[in-house]
Order: C-alpha cells, then sequence, then structure tokens
C-alpha cells in the first residue's frame, strides 16, 4: 500500500526539514556493478574513502573494513582511484583491493 | 516616549541607515547601487565607528549580496541589505529563495527605474518587477515613514517570517532631507526585541536541512505554507502597525487616507506623490470638490478587502501607478485594484493613470487636472478613450 | 502652503551648492522650521552647472515635486549667468542674490531687466570668502545673504547653529569654523540691494 502523503498544514517546520534523512534514502539497489573489497592488498591510503561521493566507504580505527551497500550505487570510482589498483593491480587482478563485479551475481545479499 | 523626542533633519537614505545602526543587525552584505549606495554607506560608517556589532560583508555583486544575506539569516542571524533598481534585478534570482525559506529579512530599497535606456531616477518600475517573489513590499512617502517602516518591518517580517522590502522614491525622498523625529536607541531595542528564529542551521540541538530537493509529492504543500503566511501576514501587520501608533504615536495602515470621509473623487496612489497629492486635495476642496486621498503603503500582501471598503462610497477613483507592467493592460496597482473590487456592489467608475516613468516630474498642476477629469469623468461629463491615461508623456 | 518659501540655488560641481542648501535647511530645522533640502541630480562634474533647493515652512511639508517656481533664487557663480536661465520660474516680487562685486542696478543694466519687478541682490561671497577662509568657497557667506533676505530666521541663532555643526565637521581645523562664522555674517550685513 502506498505510505500516506502529509498535508501542508502537518509539514513539521515547511520550510525545513530534519538533518541527515538521505541516509534513509537506499540507493544500493540502483547498483549495476558492485565494488568488492579485498583487505589483504590494502595499504589504508583512504583513497576510496576521500573521493566517494556517497561516504560508503566503511573504516573503522583507520581502516577501510568495506562498503556500506544500502548507500552505494556502484559508481566505481573507489575502484578507478585505487593508487593499488593502478599500480600492482594493473597487470594482475589477484593484487587489487578493490575489484568491480558484476551486482546479479549478489543479488541475494541485499 | 514624546519627552524623549529628538526632531532631526535627514534625508531618506540617512533615515533608513538610521533605523539599521537601531536595529543593529547581526549580518549586512551589500553592494552599491545609486541611488540607495549612501544607506549600506552610512551604515558601513556605524560599523567602522563601533556604534553597532553587525559583521559587515561586501560582496561583489548585489546577486552575492542576497546569497550572503539569505545564508547568514538561514544561520540564525537577524540580516539586512540595501538595494535599488539593476541591483534588485540582479538579485532577484535569489529573492524567492528568501521568502520559501521563510528568511525574515528587511531590505531598505530605493525605487529607481530600470535599464534601458538607462536612467537613475525613480519610478516604481524596479520593485514591481519582483511583486510577486513572495516579499511583503512597503512604499513610502518620506524619510519619516521609511524610518518607522524599517522599524516595524523587522517586527513583521519576524512574525509572518517571510522578507520585506521597505521602499523611498529615489531621489525625491532618498536624497532630500527633511525635518523627522528619531526614536530613542533603547526604545527601539525594547520595541523590536531579540530576535528568535524558530528553526536555524548553526543550532546543534536540532539539526535541520533547508533548500532541499523537493519534486511533485511535496514541492506545492511547502509552497502552501509559504503562501498561506503572506495571506495570514495581513494580521500580523495590523497588530504591528497598531502597536507602533500607541507606542510612538505615528499610524500607518496598508493605506492611509487622507480626507476620504465624505470624499466623492479620489486618487490611489503609492510613494512621494502621495504627499503632493494632499496639497492638491486641500486646493480641490477649497473650491468645492469633494476629493480625497488613499495612498497605499503595503503592496503585498495585497489590502484587497479592506480597499475596497475604503473606496465604496467613491463616484470615481483615480488609480496612479508609477510604472507600466508591459501587460497590454494598465499599471500593476490598477490592476490589482481592479481585480480587488471585481466582487464588490459599490465600486467606483475607475480610471488609471501612469505617470512619472524615469524621474519625470509631476507638478501640483498635473495632480490639479486628474482631479478636475475625475469629477468630470463621476458625472458622465468626460469620457476617456482608453482605460489609461499615460501623464505628461509627450506624443 | 501659503507660508512656504521655495529656494533654488545655482553653482557649478564643486562649489557646494548641495551641501549649502543641507546647510541652510538644517538651520532653519534647528530654529523650528520645517524644511526639505535636495540636490538636482544628473550627470554632472567639477564645474558642470548644477541646482539644488529648499523649502520652508512653519507647517509640515508634504510636497515632493520639484520647485519649479522659486520664491528666491541663489546664484553661487555669476558667470552661470550666461548659460544657464537663473530668472527661470520668477514672478514679480520674487529675488534673486548673486555672488558679484557688481552693484545690483549694473546687473540690471547688463541682463536689460528692468521692470520685470524682480528684487536684485549682490554680495561679492567670493571676495568674502578668500578674506575670511582663504579659499574661493562662496557657499557659506551666500547662506548669510540668504538668511538676510529670507528674513524670517534670527542671524544670531543661525550662526550659533552653524558654529556647532562646523565644529562637529572639522574638529581638527578650528581656523576654518572661525572664518565660515565671519564670512557668513559678513555676506548677512554686506548683501546689497
Amino acid at each position: 500500500m502506498e505510505k500516506r502523503k502529509m498535508g501542508w498544514k502537518e509539514l513539521p517546520d515547511a520550510d525545513s526539514i530534519e538533518a541527515g534523512t538521505s541516509a534513509e534514502f537506499k540507493t544500493g539497489d540502483w547498483r549495476s556493478q558492485r565494488p568488492v573489497f579485498h583487505g589483504e592488498n590494502c595499504i589504508h591510503c583512504l583513497t576510496c574513502w576521500v573521493v566517494c561521493p556517497d561516504a560508503a566507504i566503511l573504516v573503522e580505527d583507520g581502516k577501510v573494513v568495506g562498503y556500506d551497500y544500502d548507500h552505494c550505487k556502484g559508481c566505481g570510482i573507489c575502484a578507478n582511484e585505487c593508487p593499488i589498483n593502478k599500480a600492482k593491480g594493473k597487470e594482475d587482478i589477484s593484487k587489487r583491493p578493490i575489484t568491480m563485479e558484476d551486482e546479479k551475481n549478489f543479488k541475494n545479499d541485499i | 516616549m514624546a519627552d524623549k523626542k529628538l526632531t532631526v533633519a535627514r534625508t531618506g537614505n540617512e533615515a533608513m541607515a538610521e533605523a539599521m545602526r537601531q536595529i543593529n543587525p547581526d549580518v549586512v552584505a551589500a553592494y552599491p547601487i545609486t541611488p540607495a549606495t549612501e544607506i549600506a554607506q552610512i551604515f558601513a560608517g556605524f560599523v567602522a565607528d563601533g556604534l553597532v556589532d553587525t559583521e559587515f560583508v561586501t560582496v561583489e555583486s548585489e546577486h552575492s549580496a542576497m546569497s550572503a544575506t539569505i545564508g547568514a539569516a538561514a544561520a540564525g542571524g537577524r540580516c539586512m541589505t540595501a538595494t535599488s533598481s539593476q541591483g534588485l534585478m540582479l538579485m532577484a534570482e535569489m529573492l524567492p529563495i528568501a521568502s520559501a525559506l521563510r528568511l525574515p529579512i528587511v531590505m531598505p530599497e530605493v525605487n529607481r527605474t530600470i535599464s534601458a535606456p538607462i536612467n537613475i531616477h525613480c519610478d516604481h518600475s524596479d520593485t514591481m518587477f519582483v511583486r510577486d517573489s513572495g516579499w511583503m513590499q512597503v512604499y513610502c512617502e518620506d524619510a519619516q515613514e521609511a524610518y518607522d517602516s524599517v522599524l516595524m518591518g523587522i517586527k513583521i517580517a519576524e512574525k509572518v517570517r517571510l522578507p520585506m522590502i521597505v521602499s523611498t522614491d529615489g531621489f525625491i525622498i532618498s536624497h532630500c532631507m527633511a525635518n523627522m523625529d528619531l526614536i530613542d536607541d533603547r526604545d527601539v531595542k525594547d520595541y523590536i526585541g531579540k530576535y528568535k528564529p524558530q528553526t536555524w542551521l548553526l543550532n546543534p540541538e536540532k539539526k535541520i536541512t533547508i533548500g532541499c530537493l523537493d519534486l511533485q509529492d511535496y514541492y506545492f504543500e511547502h509552497k502552501m505554507v509559504a503562501i498561506d503566511a503572506m495571506r495570514n501576514a495581513k494580521s500580523v501587520i495590523k497588530e504591528c502597525c497598531e502597536e507602533f501608533g500607541e507606542k510612538f504615536g505615528r499610524k500607518y495602515g496598508f493605506f492611509d487616507t487622507y480626507k476620504m470621509e465624505d470624499a466623492e473623487v479620489a486618487i490611489l496612489a503609492m510613494g512621494s506623490l502621495a504627499g503632493t497629492a494632499k496639497v492638491v486635495v486641500d486646493n480641490m476642496r477649497k473650491t468645492g470638490r469633494k476629493a480625497g486621498l488613499i495612498k497605499m503603503r503595503v503592496f503585498r500582501p495585497f489590502p484587497a478587502d479592506e480597499l475596497a471598503r475604503a473606496v465604496s462610497g467613491l463616484k470615481a477613483l483615480a488609480i496612479m501607478d508609477r510604472s507600466d507592467a508591459m501587460s497590454g493592460l494598465e499599471g500593476p496597482l490598477a490592476v490589482e485594484t481592479k481585480a480587488a473590487l471585481y466582487d464588490s456592489a459599490g465600486k467606483p467608475k475607475i480610471h488609471s493613470y501612469v505617470y512619472g516613468l524615469g524621474g519625470r516630474d509631476v507638478q501640483i498642476s498635473e495632480i490639479e487636472n486628474v482631479y478636475k477629469d475625475i469629477c468630470d469623468f463621476a458625472q458622465a461629463k468626460k469620457k476617456f478613450g482608453e482605460n489609461v491615461t499615460y501623464l505628461g508623456v509627450r506624443e | 502652503m501659503d507660508n512656504l518659501t521655495e529656494i533654488r540655488w545655482h553653482g557649478r560641481g564643486g562649489q557646494g551648492a548641495k551641501t549649502a542648501a543641507l546647510l541652510f535647511g538644517e538651520a532653519a530645522m534647528s530654529l523650528g522650521q520645517h524644511i526639505q533640502a535636495f540636490p538636482e541630480y544628473g550627470p554632472e562634474r567639477m564645474g558642470a552647472p548644477v541646482q539644488s533647493f529648499n523649502r520652508i515652512s512653519p507647517e509640515p511639508i508634504t510636497l515632493h515635486c520639484g520647485v519649479t517656481n522659486p520664491d528666491i533664487v541663489v546664484v553661487l557663480d555669476p558667470t552661470l549667468i550666461a548659460t544657464v536661465d537663473v530668472f527661470q520660474g520668477l514672478d514679480k516680487g520674487d529675488s534673486i542674490i548673486i555672488n558679484t562685486e557688481k552693484a545690483p542696478g549694473e546687473i540690471e543694466e547688463e541682463l536689460n531687466i528692468k521692470g520685470m519687478g524682480i528684487k536684485i541682490y549682490t554680495v561679492d561671497a567670493s571676495g568674502i570668502s578668500k578674506a575670511e577662509i582663504g579659499r574661493d568657497i562662496p557657499n557659506t557667506p551666500m547662506l548669510g545673504a540668504l538668511v538676510k533676505i529670507y528674513g524670517k530666521l534670527n542671524i544670531e541663532h543661525v550662526l550659533e547653529d552653524m558654529k556647532k555643526k562646523l565644529e562637529k565637521k572639522f574638529r581638527s581645523k578650528p581656523e576654518v569654523i572661525d572664518g565660515n562664522i565671519r564670512a557668513i555674517k559678513r555676506a548677512y550685513e554686506e548683501v546689497k540691494s
């Protein structure tokens, strides 16, 4: 059933809404390509964390631990900008910290 | 409060700057433009002299001036700027953002015509151009009214939560020094009180987002809130004008009337022309014509019902516009007044005039002729070829 | 509006026609009058002919149209007479005050305006200014001449008020203040009819 929408008299404060509502907007299912993190290859330079437009790189204690797949749209910027991907991983896919894979192989995870 | 009355000689610009000093806004961002330049310039002097605590932001354009003012107001400040003519044109993109975000910015404005041709003198084309931007608009007859209206404007805007333009006629008032009474600094402070925004961006207790993407499913509802605010603004304006009159002795309304009690014909006008027309009303009365005057002050929100009642007993009404909407119809005041009277049973015969474009002077004799013409019009002794006469333009 | 007096100042950009109108207006206001003082704005530059205006009345003034029929005209620079119609709008019984060494009779003859019924007054405001202030700034002495011709303001009160204003403006140059006050007083006394 469609969610009931508020009328103008019910709007909380008209000109403003509470902050941080974009977290509730799950954009993960827009993905056709999925970035997969391989921690053993990562130097934790956090380049991916800086460039990710959706703040979807999960970091704990200064180290990358994986992806927020609820919000990652699969744009691939992380994989593209990763310095290890560009260096060691260029020839040898097994050295890459981030690989882009078809989303259809993971559909059941969401 | 009358014992603290301080009579001074001030130009319109000085009067508005003085009001800004007494308001002591948190932020003023401004860019110069004739004939409003002096307002921000004088205010910058107050900042330099330490008479105000304002953060004065010198920006690179009027678009930036309004943007910075909006940003500061959204952050929770009491914020002001001032402009005129082309400056207002450049701000135009930002103006509806201020109103839709419900930011109570009060902006002194000096009415000057808009290009082309280039002309720095008075008409109301500039503010009429932005009349649908969601800003309240008050047109003032003289420096005293401009000063009072800026002070009242702070109170009204913060209660209604919509921005307001308070304007004077360029050069005619902005650069005319005249007697006026100032209100004591402390009384102004008490009157306007401390600004308490309902929500503001720099509030860590209640974090908010403003100006976000709002598509087909909610834009209309959000807009409706601002539309409703403008519809309700009238009651706040009425209340604030009454309070100001009680406190400081000068009474204002949506419009002020002059000798309307028994008037049979009247002029409806805005700005400085209304002052000259008062003298003409007196002259007309001496010749036995029952003439009156309605000086429109608040154009947004448009006081339609009140205006319909005020003109209901008249035989004929002349509506004087200092701008033309280039709509193929008449001036904006005429069109809106006629719309306001559509359902009114006792509406008078109406003829409208567009006058004074680009600062063209209007002399007493010309206004006398307007009164004489509508007297004849009332008695069906005169017919006008068209609904509008362009007063004083050469053919 | 029967008690309304309208004044037009003629000068050249930089001569202080606007300042003179503002000073005269302020002085009249502080003596209890209702006033207006406003310049005519256009593409003026230093040296170009400019005008400014005053309205004075014991009652509040609501007129905001231009001044077209002044009661008194003040001419700060006599060379303007050749290029600007300084008599425009003057009727019988109205007055004109001209900054010149010449006597009113000479001006009347030169311009061939005898019989028009306009009262002509002259005062050497430039000469007074050079002697008392050290520079040719005719606007303040012309104020003194105007006070005399206007006739409804007490010169002592005007001088007191003017002194207060000049003291505020020229805190660091007291010699300018006394010179201006002397110049206004002299022009008040020396204006010829």
